[in-house]
């Protein structure tokens, strides 16, 4: 080996030395941030399969009336028009996600956070809201109401 | 590079750290054969960084009432991706600390490191320690499991035995006149709040002082370590350190992945104790004598004697700078010595015993 050489050979020993460390010190810091990332990021939570649920009474709800109901993990909203008809929708406005109500004086759903309306077909008619309120399928069966995600 | 310069200007004119770096680029660790113990004191600052960390990590999902904290618990170690390993790491690296912390503390005392003008160091260590046995008291009964939950039983009740002040003891740190969710809440906020802000004080002066004063050389190592070049603190002393705290890594990982902490049942406070319950491994010498010692002792109840006994053994340790004279002189002391060498080998030959007759039964 001539001198020339092995002056060569040195730093490129070293190179690769350094190499090597980086790339431990890497894989110990990747090895513990990816199981920190997985660990904050929380399991999905146990959805309830909700095909139905029983979202109250006919009894307890006169023309002109409305209650929230719990529809799996979310709450859902169910109206009695003045006209009788009985009509189910997402509570969660789809502004910033509050939850609906029904306003007696007004007729129709109301937001409170952001002072949003709602037509009781669950179209937006004043405020902020951007989207209807999502719509679900209603089936009376003697006094029970029940309420199921709209097919399709 | 440039920018890393300016950064570092950046900092230097306002927090002037220039002093700090010189006095860290000439720092030497002195270098003898027992340099090696130097290193405990930063491996338990390692372990305790893993327990902030891991200790944060769980709070994300952990519950501390009665009706939740063991399925919270449960919910990590099963649903949580990597929950089992993150809580197997807390739970180890609270065993490991212990033992780098009792090794820290032994050496130290050993090598009679706590004289003037370190017995503040030794002081502040002292009650770092007790800040750690706290933490692995408080921190045992979090998970709500039967274990858990009769050892907080047996060792607050020990509390209640102090004379005069016992009872109301007791039912503060209690919560009530049982362990109940009360007494959960309070080993929460004590395991989470109070002693993490406690043992960062502690930390902050322990730290500074052993920077102020520096290592102590045993009058037996004097000539050895005059004789033979120190350790340059950076980047020398720093880049060993790192070593041994990963080596500290790799024993947790190791840990925690082949052993995973175990959960064990649900604590029910009306069900009988089981058989064999026993503390963690660092009370067991205290639990082993009280259980050798006879009901009564000279008339008086031989379990107060006992818890008497270890009460005096520990003001006394704490006091070791003031009672070992030589010490402030950094001369050697035989009797210290000595004495220090049989209260160590007691504890660790009940903590055998103990644990040998926990095996058996």
């Amino acid at each position: 080996m001539s001198p020339n050489a092995a002056a060569e050979a040195k730093p490129t020993r070293r190179a690769w030395l350094s190499w090597l460390l980086g790339t431990s010190l890497g894989a110990v810091a990747l090895s513990i941030l990816y199981p920190l990332v997985r660990y904050v990021l929380p399991p999905p939570s146990a959805e309830s399969q909700t095909g139905r649920v029983l979202a109250g009474r006919r009894s307890e709800l006169p023309p002109g009336s409305g209650k929230t109901f719990r529809f799996g993990a979310k709450p859902g909203i169910v109206v009695a028009t003045p006209g009788g008809e009985i009509r189910a929708f997402s509570a969660v406005c789809t502004h910033l996600a509050c939850t609906v109500q029904y306003r007696k004086d007004l007729q129709h759903i109301w937001c409170a956070c952001h002072d949003g309306h709602y037509s009781l077909e669950g179209v937006p008619i004043a405020g902020p809201p951007p989207r209807p309120l999502e719509r679900y399928d209603v089936a009376v069966k003697g006094d029970e109401i029940w309420v199921s995600r709209q097919q399709g | 590079m440039r920018s890393a310069r300016s950064a570092w200007r950046f900092l230097d004119d306002r927090l002037r750290l220039e002093p700090v770096v010189a006095f860290l680029r000439e720092k030497e660790v002195p270098r003898h054969r027992l340099t090696w113990a130097y290193f405990f004191g930063g491996l338990s600052l390692f372990f305790l960084a893993v327990q902030v960390t891991t200790g944060i990590l769980l709070l994300l999902y952990y519950r501390p009432t009665p009706e939740a904290a063991y399925e919270s618990v449960e919910f990590v170690m099963t649903r949580v991706e990597f929950g089992w390993l993150v809580r197997s790491v807390h739970a180890w690296s609270a065993n490991l600390m212990v033992l780098s912390v009792v090794v820290h503390m032994s050496s130290v005392y050993l090598m009679r490191s706590y004289g003037r003008p370190r017995d503040l160091t030794w002081w502040t260590g002292m009650l770092l320690l007790a800040a750690t046995l706290g933490f692995g008291f408080s921190g045992y009964l979090l998970p709500w499991n039967t274990l858990a939950f009769f050892a907080t039983r047996v060792g607050t009740d020990m509390v209640g035995k102090v004379p005069l002040v016992g009872g109301s003891l007791l039912r503060v740190l209690r919560g009530g006149e049982d362990v109940s969710g009360a007494t959960l809440t309070r080993f929460f906020g004590l395991h989470a709040a109070v002693l993490p802000l406690l043992a960062f004080v502690l930390l902050g002066l322990h730290l500074l002082l052993v920077q102020r004063h520096n290592v102590h050389v045993p009058p037996s190592l004097r000539e050895e370590a005059r004789r033979r070049p120190g350790i340059p603190f950076l980047p020398d002393f720093t880049l060993r350190e790192l070593v041994v705290w990963l080596i500290g890594l790799a024993l947790l990982a190791a840990l925690a992945a082949f052993r995973p902490w175990e959960l064990g049942a649900r604590a029910d406070p009306f069900a009988s104790a089981p058989a064999g319950i026993q503390p963690e491994w660092y009370f067991l010498f205290v639990f082993q004598t009280l259980k050798l010692l006879p009901a009564r002792i000279l008339g008086v109840e031989g379990e107060l004697l006992g818890l008497a006994a270890f009460g005096a053994a520990a003001v006394l340790w704490f006091l070791a700078p003031v009672l070992d004279r030589a010490s402030r002189r950094g001369e050697p002391s035989r009797t210290a010595t000595v004495v220090g060498l049989a209260v160590l080998l007691y504890a660790a030959a009940m903590t055998l015993y103990a644990a040998l007759a926990g095996r058996r039964s």
